[in-house]
């Protein structure tokens, strides 16, 4: 807005010099401070954020069934794995993998099938149906590997919706779960 | 770009800045308004046109960002209100400083407005900026009551019908008018949404309004406290009755806009319910009328216009039409007739500090302008009808006969005859300004009036 | 020039003062109470909130509802400041249950909102201490402002009270003294148990009143700051034009 400092030549330049500086300064200051809500107010609002978990009652899901259920926005599929699904995924050697990662939200775990079970001892496979590549929902039971596909650009994942052709990067990421209760999932 | 001379842009030959200055002549436009050459004698009562520069911005800043959040709808909109006040990270702020911005860019535009009126920034050869002026105001207070409109309280509501239901009263077109403007057969939610898109347009025609405004200043020049124009006639003249715009004005005018975001934040902060009502904050019901419906207050005047016409007057029993059409005509007469004041004011000088008869009527005008705001606010009862009525009597009287008549009967004082000459009277410089023209006052050229 | 300072001011200060004649609507008692939450530094005080939650459930909940209200921001610092065991605790409590799509009904979560209560036909309390002139002491003048009379109109008894436009209130007094039991052990009297709801519904009203404030006592000084600064410059940088050598 202001210029303050400027070409002002006359008697005293060091004490003008600073009161300008100092209230230039301010003023940035001013105007830095006044832009910060107008960014802030973008971000999650205090109502979005207050739904960042949810219970799912999976009494209902049988083996080889799969129920979508929405979670901070996004689809999230809830899988019982059959018998024939668990042992392709664990056949399967990790070094066939594009990622070896487990992609949980733990992190650090490689990327076998118990390390992306809901409880390692049961059938429960929870992702986020989100693929990894540019954000369609994949489909599931299709594609080379009889897990999920994406239709966009040609994703295939496997049973243990692990990424094994295509241009998805990653796994399909597992969201923070935990068995509250013999029948109730909970997310986040 | 104007018509008064002023050091011209330069870019180095073969730069970058010349390059590009070939093309888009920028650098020269920013020179010009940075460089304008700007009355040194400009008093603090010339601030507020910065001021409603930056709470134009403030308002389109803060509106684009509340309708980030803002839903329409007969149930959504207040909810979305509420969800803003209390979920969206500082909501509240950028509501209640949406809210009370109005308010403020009110105040200064009546500053600016009053300011104009005293010192005759209306005359020539600036009609066409003070008309451009009055389009922004007409425009604004469109804009602030649709704004109002859209939190969808009971204030909003009724204030929508009432406001709209005026329209039904033009003869033949009035009802279907009407109709046509809500969308339904009734205020609705239809009218809710139309409200929401053309408050979300009309700044942007402010906007635009504004930067014809700036551009006819920018061509004529201000005015200043003596009325007397700057010499344009060299360069060197120019420089002794101006400064440069920057950084001398601009400082000036930045000193002013923060005490005045002072007394904004004040109420932002601490009163940010004080200038709204509280049943705007009792969701809209189309079956129960608030007890007292008021507008606010920078309506109250011309809504006091509205009121004074009643059925009851000599002058409506003489007129074609009722009552209803002419607080109507009169409340948009009581706006329009400023257009009219260039040719209204007869006086030879501008500034009404050289006019001794018409400077009582302008106070009493600006006193008049206060008993019209705060008889509007007022039940249409008891004395209080009577007091809209005179006031709207002395509004248009000022106008139509104060204006004219006291211009040609006034002598006026004598003015000095430079810029320069006043402003070293007052700071007390030098003992002789040899620039000053000694010989009669009246045939400067800048003290001809308007016709 | 004088007078023109004069005029200029008289605008700005006029319109500034010109307002509170809107505020001035129809002339009823208002007690003179003080809250902790008044002027630029006041703050909710939290057990106040905590005791008014309790009289709002209590007594006040049957007919009012509170829809814009999330369990959530019982939370609040600088609110009611429960913790979210607390919440829950209320919810159970309160037996507040949300229906979901197959209408089945399941406890409300901290992310639901207090319901809307239709039924009363009594105004909705998210934001009565906003939606009344007077605000939180006009709820408290209603609740100790019963006079005790009564009178029968078409079938509706009305309460005489004198902070109630008109003097006639539909609502039979809601609070005696003794009405709730506080769990933080304050004799619950007429005055204590009315001022502590009047508190509470400011806070449900206006729940961002503190982070507001403290943000304004912030920008009020930075701008005084700014402004002197300002008024400095300005002074220094016109010297040479008002004072040339």
């Amino acid at each position: 807005m202001a210029h303050t400092h400027g070409t002002t030549d006359g008697e005293e330049p060091d004490r003008r010099d600073i009161l300008f500086l100092a209230t230039g300064a301010v003023g940035a200051v001013g105007v830095a401070a006044s832009v910060w809500p107008l960014i802030d107010q973008m971000n999650p609002s205090a109502a979005e954020r207050a739904l960042s978990s949810i219970s799912v009652d999976v009494s209902g899901v049988e083996v080889g069934q799969q129920i979508t259920v929405t979670f901070l926005k996004s689809p999230v599929f809830i899988r019982r794995l059959t018998e024939a699904e668990i042992t392709a995924a664990n056949e399967t050697p990790l070094s066939d993998l594009k990622d070896q990662s487990a992609q949980t939200a733990a992190g650090g775990a490689d990327a076998s099938l118990e390390n992306r079970l809901a409880d390692p001892s049961r059938d429960f496979l929870v992702m986020n149906g989100v693929c990894t590549h540019l954000g369609c929902v994949p489909v599931g039971e299709a594609g080379d590997f009889g897990g999920w596909f994406c239709p966009c650009h040609g994703s295939h994942y496997d049973t243990a919706g692990r990424i094994r052709k295509g241009p998805a990067p990653t796994n399909l990421p597992i969201p923070r779960v935990t068995f509250t209760d013999e029948d109730t999932i909970r997310l986040g | 770009m104007g018509n008064i001379p002023q050091d011209h842009y330069e870019p180095k030959p073969n730069s970058t800045a010349s390059w590009i200055e070939d093309r888009l002549p920028i650098g020269g436009l920013i020179s010009h308004l940075m460089n304008f050459p700007t009355p040194k004698n400009l008093n603090w009562a010339y601030v507020f046109g910065g001021i409603l520069v930056l709470f134009l911005v403030i308002q389109i800043i803060t509106g684009i960002v509340l309708a980030m959040h803002y839903q329409v709808g007969d149930e959504a909109a207040f909810r979305s209100v509420e969800y803003i006040m209390r979920d969206v990270n500082g909501g509240w702020l950028l509501r209640y400083a949406h809210a009370n911005g109005a308010s403020f860019f009110f105040i200064a535009v009546y500053a600016h407005i009053f300011r104009g009126l005293y010192y005759g920034s209306y005359k020539a050869p600036r009609e066409l900026l003070w008309i451009i002026g009055v389009l922004i105001y007409v425009v604004m207070m469109a804009t602030a009551f649709m704004g109002y409109v859209l939190p969808w309280g009971q204030m909003s509501f009724w204030g929508a019908k009432v406001i709209t239901s005026l329209f039904g009263a033009i003869p033949v077109v009035g009802d279907s008018l009407a109709i046509w403007l809500w969308g339904g057969p009734a205020v609705g939610e239809a009218t809710l949404n139309r409200m929401f898109s053309l408050h979300y347009l009309l700044p942007f025609i402010i906007a635009g309004l504004t930067v014809l405004h700036i551009w006819a200043l920018h061509h004529v020049g201000n005015t200043n406290p003596t009325g007397v124009e700057i010499r344009k006639d060299s360069i060197e003249n120019v420089k002794k009755d101006t400064v440069p715009f920057t950084p001398f004005i601009a400082v000036k005018d930045l000193y002013a806009i923060v005490v005045f975001l002072i007394a904004f934040a004040f109420f932002v902060f601490f009163a940010p319910n004080f200038l709204g009502h509280p049943d705007n904050y009792i969701e809209a019901n189309p079956l129960v009328t608030p007890a007292h419906i008021v507008p606010e207050w920078y309506f109250l005047p011309f809504y006091a216009i509205l009121r004074a016409i009643t059925d009851d007057l000599w002058i409506m029993m003489i007129l074609p039409f009722d009552a209803k059409l002419g607080g109507v005509l009169a409340m948009f007469g009581a706006i329009a007739i400023l257009a009219f004041v260039p040719w209204l004011d007869t006086s030879r000088v501008r500034s009404t500090d050289y006019r001794p008869i018409y400077r009582w009527w302008f106070l009493i005008l600006v006193i008049d302008f206060f008993v019209l705001m705060w008889v509007g606010a007022k039940p249409a009862e008891g004395i209080y009808p009577t007091i809209s009525l005179l006031g709207t009597i002395y509004w248009f009287a000022h106008f139509l006969i104060v204006l004219p008549v006291v211009g040609l009967i006034e002598r006026p004082k004598p003015r000095p005859a430079t810029v320069e000459e006043a402003f070293n009277a007052k700071h007390g410089i030098g003992g002789d300004s040899g620039t000053a023209k000694t010989d009669g006052k009246a045939d400067e050229p800048a003290m001809q009036p308007a016709e | 020039m004088k007078p023109i300072h004069t005029l200029a001011s008289a605008v700005l200060i006029a319109s500034l003062t010109a307002t509170p004649v809107l505020a001035a609507g129809g002339e009823v008692y208002t007690a003179d109470v003080d809250f902790s939450f008044q002027g630029p530094f006041g703050a909710y005080d939290r057990a106040a909130l905590q005791r008014g939650l309790q009289v709002y459930q209590g007594i006040c909940a049957g007919c009012h509802g509170m829809k814009f209200v999330a369990f959530r921001t019982l939370t609040s610092d600088t609110g009611p400041g429960l913790t979210e065991d607390q919440v829950n605790a209320f919810i159970a409590e309160a037996g507040y249950e949300i229906e979901d799509e197959d209408g089945e009904f399941a406890p409300a979560k901290t992310y639901d909102y207090f319901p809307e209560v239709k039924s009363a036909g009594a105004p909705d309390m998210s934001l009565l201490a906003k939606a009344r002139p007077g605000g939180a002491a006009h709820i408290y003048s209603i609740l100790t402002g019963y006079t005790g009379e009564e009178k029968e109109v078409a079938g509706t008894i009305l309460y005489g009270n004198k902070a109630y436009p008109g003097g006639w209130i539909n609502m039979a007094p809601p609070l005696y003294g003794d009405d709730v039991e506080y769990m933080d052990g304050t004799e619950a009297t007429l005055e204590r148990s009315s001022k502590d709801v009047s508190e509470f519904l400011m806070w449900a009203a206006e729940p961002k009143m503190v982070e507001r404030k403290q943000a304004g006592v912030r920008n009020m000084a930075f701008l005084i700051l700014f402004a002197v600064l300002l008024y400095f410059s300005n002074k220094k940088l016109w010297k040479r034009v008002k004072h040339p050598k």
